[in-house]
C-alpha cells in the first residue's frame, strides 16, 4: 500500500508542529519545516520506483465522503499527476532552503506554506472534481499572508491582486462545473459522471462552460492575458514563496485544464482550439518581449515565467498526444528552472545587494563578488534558454514540433518566442552579474568599495537548494523519458480519447 | 384528546424549561445577587441561562421527531428539531459572548430576555398555523427590541432599537394583514389546509397582495434587500451579545418558519419551476429578484466599510440574498441545503461577534482599524476571528464553503438556467469573489498590520476561549463531514 494519500496531510501535520516550534525558536521552526518537505519529496520518491505506468487512473482510496451529492474521498495517481507531485516535492524542499533567511515570525511563515503545500500536494492526488476544488482553494488563502507579510515590493497590492486573481479563477470554475453538475443533472463530482453530465448539455451551453472552467484554470496557469497577477506577485513575494508560486501553483492551473477541462468538454475544446492557441502564443511573444525591456531583475523572471507557462498552454491548445506530454514534461522543467531563477534573484543577490534593479547591479562585479551565484544563474539562463542537455529543450521542441503539425503560423511564432526567450535570458545574464567588464582603468570608485567589501558567500542550504534543482533539470534535460515514460501511457487513457481524436481531425 | 395534550406538553417541554429558567435566573439575581458585585451577578446569570439551554437543548434531542402535535398546530419535523437544536446553541453562544463582554447592568433581565426570544424561535421553527407562526415571531421580536437597547450608557444602542422597533412593528402589521387576508381567502389558519384551498381554489389579485405582504415580512427578518435598512444600524448600536443573536439564532428561525410558510402554505403561489403556468402569486420570481438585489447590494456596499459592524451587517445582508436562493431550492431539494447554510452561517456569525467583545473589553472595536495587531494582543482570538471570517468567505474547508457549494448546486439542479435561481446562483459565485475582498481586509487588520502604540496582551476568560474554540472546531468539523447535518434530511 502506498503512502501517497497521506503526503497533504503529513503537511498539513508540519505545518503545526512548524507553528508551535517556530514561535518558540526559529530555527526549530524551519527544521520541521525542512524535515517535512523532505518526508513529502521522500514519499513522492518512494511512489515513483514502485510507479507501474499505466493508461488509467490508479485509484488510492475511494470512500463516500459525502454521498447527499455523490461526492467520494477518491485520491488516485497516473504519471501526469505523479510528476507534478514529484516537483512539488522537490520544488517545496529546495524553497524551505531558500527560505532559510526568514526571521520574522517564522513560525506562521512556514505554517502558512507548508498549508499552501498540503493543499498543492492534494489537488495533483484529487480524482474527484469537488475534492480537487477544495484543495485547490486551499492553496489560495495562504499566498495572501505569505506575499502581504514577508513580501517586498508593493506587497500588499501585490498579494490582493493575485488572490482576487486566483479566487476569481476558482470560481469561474465552481460556476462551471456547478452548471454542468445541475444542467446535465450529474449523479456526482466524479470525472466520469462529470464528463457523463457535460456530453448532455447543448453545444452552445457547453461551449459556454468550457469557457468557464478552461479560462478559471487558465487564470491561474498565467494565459495572456489573464496573467496579469503574476509578475506583480511572483515579484511582491518573498523568495520561497516566488519560487513556489511559479514552480508548483501555476502548474495546478495548467493541471487543472489538462485534467479537468479537456477530456470534460471534447466538443467545445476543439470549437476554442484556435482562440486558446493564439492566446497562447501570444503570451509566449507578449512576455518575452515584455521581460525585455525590464529594469527589475526579478520582473524580468516574473514575465519569463509567462512566457514559459505559455508553452503549456500552447501544448494544451494544439490537442497532440505528444504535444500533451510536452506540456506536462514543460510544467515540470518550469517549476525546478522558475524555482531556481528566483532563488538566484531574491535569495543570493538581493539579500547580498540589496537591490534588484539592473542599472545598479551592472556596477557591481557581481561575478567578483558572488562567483557561485554568477554560475549557477548562467546554468538556470541556460536550462530557461531550452539548450540541449537540460529539461526545457525536449519539453519546448515537443511542443513546437505538436504545434507545427497542428497549425504552422503557432510554430513560427512560438519559435519567434524561443529567440526572444534566449535575448532577455542573455541580456539580464549580461547586466546583473557580468555588467562591469570594462578595461580596468573604467572601474568606477564604487566598484572599489565594493571590492574591498566582499560578500558572504553561498551558505550551505542555498548550495544544498541549487543543487537539487540543478540535478532535476539536467537528469530529465538528459534522460526525458524517465518521466516521458510515465506521461505518455497516461495521456493515451480513454479519458482523453475524445479530447485527442476531436482536437485533431 | 388527553393524549393529544399529552403529546402538545412534551413537545413544549423545551419552551417551558427555558420560561423556567429565566424566571429563576430573576428571581436568583433578585435574592442570591442583592448586595454583590456586577461580575458574580452576571456569571450567576450566565451559568444559569445556560444550564437551562443545556436542558432545553437535551429535551430537545431525547424527543427527537414527534410529527405533528396540538391536532397539526405544531409540526416537529426533521427540520424544526434540527432548526430548534440549532437555535438553542446558537442562543447559547451568543449568552456566552456576555462573559467576554462589557458587563451591563441587570444581567439577570438580560438573560431572562435572551431565554423569552429563545422560546420565541423554538416555537417559530416548529409553527404551522398563522396564530402560532405570529405568536413565536412576535415573542421573540418584542424580546430583540429591548435586547437591541439594553445599553442605556450609549445612544446608538436607543438608535438601534428604535430602528429595529419601528421596522419590526410595520413589518409585523404589514405580516398580520397578509395573514388577516389569507384566512379571510382561505378561511382557514393552517398551512395544509390553506395550501388545498389554493391548489383548488386560485387566489386572484387578493391573494397576490397576501403573499406580498408575507414576502415583506420574510425581507425584514432575513434582511434581503430592499427591506434591509435596519441591519446596519442595529449591528453597529445594539450590544455585542444582542447583536450576535439577532445575526444568528433569530435568521435561522425565520429562515424555518419562512420555508415551512412558503412551500407548505403558500407552495400553490409558488409558481412552481414552469413560470408560465404560474396563478397570479408567482412568489419564486420575486424571491429571486430580491435574492439578486440583496446578493449584489450587500457585497458591494460591504467593500466600502470602515465600520466592522456595519461590514458584517452588509456581508449579512448579501449572505440573506444566499438564503433566500436556498429558500427557493428547498422546493425542489428539500430544506437540507438551506438549513445547512442558515446554521453554519449563524455559528460563524455569533463566532466573530465573540472576538469582537473580548477586543472591546480593553479597546474599542469599531472601525476596522481598532483589530490592528489583534495577532499580538491574543494570538488565540486572532486564529479564530480567521475561521469565522474565512467561513463567510467560503474558503474550504471550512463549513461556510460547503454551506454556499451546496445551495448553489441545488440552485442549478432545478432545472438549470432553465430557472431564474440558476442565474442566481451564478450571481452568487460572482459575488462571492467579490466578498472575499472585504473579508480579507478584516483579516489584513487582524493579522498584517502593526499598531502605532505596542499593543498590550488581551485578558481572555478561559470560558469564552473554550467557546470561540468550540465554534471554530464545529466550522470545521462541519465542512470537513457535511454529512452529519446534510444526512438529516
Amino acid at each position: 500500500m502506498s503512502l501517497l494519500p497521506w503526503i497533504p496531510y503529513v503537511t498539513f501535520a508540519g505545518a503545526l508542529l512548524a507553528y508551535v516550534a517556530g514561535s518558540r525558536s526559529a530555527r526549530a521552526g524551519r527544521v520541521v519545516a525542512l524535515l517535512t518537505a523532505l518526508t513529502g519529496l521522500g514519499l513522492a520518491l518512494t511512489a515513483a520506483a514502485a510507479f507501474v505506468p499505466g493508461r488509467e487512473l490508479q485509484t488510492l482510496v475511494n470512500r463516500a465522503w459525502i454521498p447527499e451529492l455523490g461526492i467520494r474521498y477518491h485520491l488516485a495517481v497516473d504519471g501526469i499527476s505523479l510528476t507534478l507531485i514529484v516537483l512539488t516535492g522537490v520544488a517545496t524542499t529546495a524553497a524551505v532552503l531558500f527560505s532559510w533567511t526568514v526571521s520574522e515570525r517564522v513560525g506562521e511563515f512556514f505554517a502558512l506554506f507548508l498549508g499552501l503545500i498540503g493543499g498543492v500536494y492534494g489537488v495533483f492526488l484529487s480524482a474527484d472534481v469537488f475534492l480537487f476544488f477544495v484543495f485547490y482553494e486551499i492553496a489560495i488563502v495562504p499566498k495572501y499572508f505569505l506575499i502581504a507579510l514577508w513580501g517586498s515590493t508593493r506587497r500588499e497590492y501585490g498579494a490582493m491582486k493575485l488572490v482576487l486573481y486566483s479566487f476569481a479563477g476558482s470560481g469561474l470554475v465552481l460556476a462551471g462545473v456547478l452548471w454542468t453538475y445541475g444542467s446535465g443533472a450529474a449523479e456526482g463530482f466524479s470525472l466520469g459522471a462529470l464528463t457523463a453530465a457535460a456530453a448532455r448539455l447543448s453545444p452552445v451551453e457547453g461551449g459556454v462552460v468550457f469557457a468557464l472552467v478552461f479560462f478559471g484554470f487558465a487564470t491561474l496557469a498565467g494565459l495572456f492575458p489573464l496573467h496579469t497577477w503574476a509578475p506583480t506577485g511572483h515579484v511582491a513575494a518573498p523568495t520561497g514563496v516566488s519560487m513556489l508560486l511559479a514552480g508548483v501553483v501555476m502548474k495546478l492551473g495548467a493541471y487543472g485544464c489538462l485534467r479537468v477541462a479537456l477530456p470534460l468538454f471534447p466538443d467545445a475544446f476543439a470549437a476554442w482550439q484556435t482562440t486558446l492557441g493564439w492566446l497562447a502564443v501570444a503570451g509566449i511573444v507578449y512576455a518575452g518581449l515584455v521581460a525585455l525591456v525590464q529594469d527589475d531583475f526579478k520582473f524580468v523572471i516574473g514575465y519569463s515565467s509567462v512566457s514559459h507557462m505559455g508553452f503549456v498552454m500552447l501544448g494544451l491548445a494544439t490537442g497532440e498526444l505528444e504535444a500533451l506530454g510536452g506540456a506536462v514534461l514543460q510544467m515540470f522543467s518550469h517549476g525546478v528552472i522558475a524555482g531556481l531563477l528566483f532563488a538566484v534573484v531574491g535569495r543570493m543577490v538581493y539579500e547580498r545587494t540589496h537591490t534588484r534593479d539592473l542599472a545598479e547591479l551592472q556596477a557591481l562585479p557581481l561575478h567578483r563578488l558572488i562567483p557561485g551565484a554568477a554560475a549557477i544563474f548562467v546554468v538556470a539562463g541556460l536550462a530557461s534558454m531550452g539548450l540541449p542537455g537540460f529539461s526545457g529543450f525536449p519539453s519546448e521542441l515537443t511542443i513546437l514540433v505538436g504545434a507545427w503539425r497542428h497549425h504552422i503560423p503557432w510554430a513560427l511564432v512560438a519559435g519567434l518566442g524561443v529567440l526572444v526567450a534566449g535575448a532577455f535570458t542573455i541580456k539580464v545574464m549580461q547586466r546583473a552579474f557580468f555588467g562591469q567588464l570594462r578595461g580596468p582603468a573604467e572601474s568606477t570608485q564604487k566598484e572599489h568599495a565594493a571590492e574591498h567589501a566582499p560578500m558572504e558567500p553561498l551558505t550551505l542550504p542555498e548550495k544544498a537548494g541549487a543543487a537539487l534543482l540543478i540535478a532535476a533539470t539536467v537528469i530529465v534535460g538528459l534522460k526525458p523519458d524517465l518521466l516521458l515514460d510515465w506521461i505518455m501511457p497516461a495521456l493515451q487513457s480513454p479519458a482523453f480519447a475524445l479530447t485527442l481524436t476531436k482536437g485533431h481531425p | 384528546m388527553t393524549g393529544d395534550y399529552g403529546a402538545l406538553g412534551r413537545a413544549l417541554l423545551p419552551e417551558g424549561v427555558l420560561v423556567a429558567t429565566a424566571l429563576v435566573v430573576i428571581l436568583c439575581d433578585l435574592v442570591w445577587g442583592r448586595g454583590r458585585g456586577r461580575e458574580s451577578r452576571v456569571q450567576a446569570s450566565v451559568l444559569l441561562g445556560l444550564l437551562g439551554l443545556v436542558a432545553a437543548c437535551v429535551i430537545l434531542w431525547q424527543e427527537g421527531v414527534l410529527g405533528e402535535v396540538g391536532s397539526g398546530a405544531l409540526n416537529l419535523d426533521f427540520l424544526a428539531v434540527a432548526v430548534r437544536v440549532g437555535v438553542v446553541v446558537l442562543s447559547g453562544f451568543s449568552l456566552l459572548t456576555l462573559v467576554g463582554g462589557n458587563t451591563r447592568s441587570q444581567p439577570a433581565e438580560y438573560v431572562a430576555l435572551l431565554l423569552f426570544a429563545t422560546v420565541g424561535f423554538l416555537q417559530m421553527a416548529a409553527a404551522q398555523t398563522l396564530l402560532l407562526a405570529f405568536l413565536g415571531l412576535e415573542l421573540a421580536s418584542l424580546s430583540l427590541y429591548v435586547l437591541a437597547g439594553y445599553d442605556r450608557t450609549r445612544p446608538e444602542s436607543a438608535e438601534a432599537a428604535l430602528k429595529y422597533y419601528l421596522q419590526g412593528g410595520v413589518s409585523a402589521a404589514v405580516l398580520l394583514f397578509g395573514f388577516s387576508l389569507l384566512y379571510g381567502l382561505t378561511g382557514s389558519i393552517g398551512f395544509r389546509e390553506i395550501s388545498l384551498v389554493l391548489v383548488s381554489n386560485p387566489p386572484g389579485a387578493l391573494g397576490a397582495v397576501a403573499v406580498g405582504m408575507v414576502l415583506v415580512a420574510f425581507g425584514y427578518k432575513v434582511a434581503v434587500a430592499p427591506f434591509h435598512l435596519w441591519a446596519p444600524d442595529v449591528y453597529q448600536g445594539a450590544p455585542t451579545s444582542s447583536a450576535a443573536l439577532i445575526a444568528s439564532a433569530s435568521k435561522l428561525a425565520g429562515v424555518a418558519l419562512f420555508w415551512r410558510l412558503l412551500w407548505s402554505g403558500l407552495g400553490p403561489t409558488s409558481g412552481g419551476v414552469n413560470l408560465s403556468s404560474s396563478g397570479p402569486g408567482g412568489w419564486v420570481l420575486v424571491v429571486a429578484v430580491m435574492a439578486a438585489a440583496s446578493l449584489l447590494l450587500g457585497n458591494l456596499v460591504a467593500l466600502a466599510q470602515r465600520n466592522l459592524r456595519r461590514l458584517l451587517a452588509y456581508s449579512a445582508i448579501g449572505h440573506a440574498g444566499g438564503l433566500a436562493l436556498g429558500l427557493l431550492a428547498a422546493g425542489e431539494v428539500g430544506p437540507g441545503p438551506l438549513f445547512y447554510y442558515a446554521a453554519t452561517y449563524g455559528l460563524a456569525t455569533v463566532g466573530i461577534f465573540g472576538c469582537i467583545a473580548l477586543t472591546e473589553r480593553e479597546t474599542s472595536c469599531a472601525t476596522l482599524e481598532d483589530l490592528a495587531g489583534l495577532w499580538r494582543r491574543s494570538p488565540l482570538v486572532a486564529a479564530c476571528l480567521a475561521v469565522f471570517v474565512l467561513s463567510l468567505a467560503g474558503i474550504p474547508p471550512l463549513a461556510g464553503f460547503f454551506g454556499k457549494f451546496v445551495v448553489f448546486a441545488a440552485a442549478l439542479r432545478i432545472d438549470g438556467l432553465g430557472h431564474p435561481a440558476g442565474w442566481v446562483a451564478l450571481l452568487a459565485i460572482v459575488m462571492s469573489m467579490v466578498s472575499l475582498y472585504y473579508y480579507l481586509i478584516v483579516l489584513k487588520q487582524a493579522w498584517l498590520v502593526v499598531p502605532p502604540t505596542p499593543p498590550r496582551r488581551m485578558a481572555v476568560p478561559l470560558v469564552a476561549s473554550l467557546a470561540l474554540v468550540a465554534a471554530a472546531a464545529g466550522l470545521v468539523v462541519l465542512g470537513v463531514f457535511p454529512s452529519i447535518l446534510l444526512g438529516l434530511f
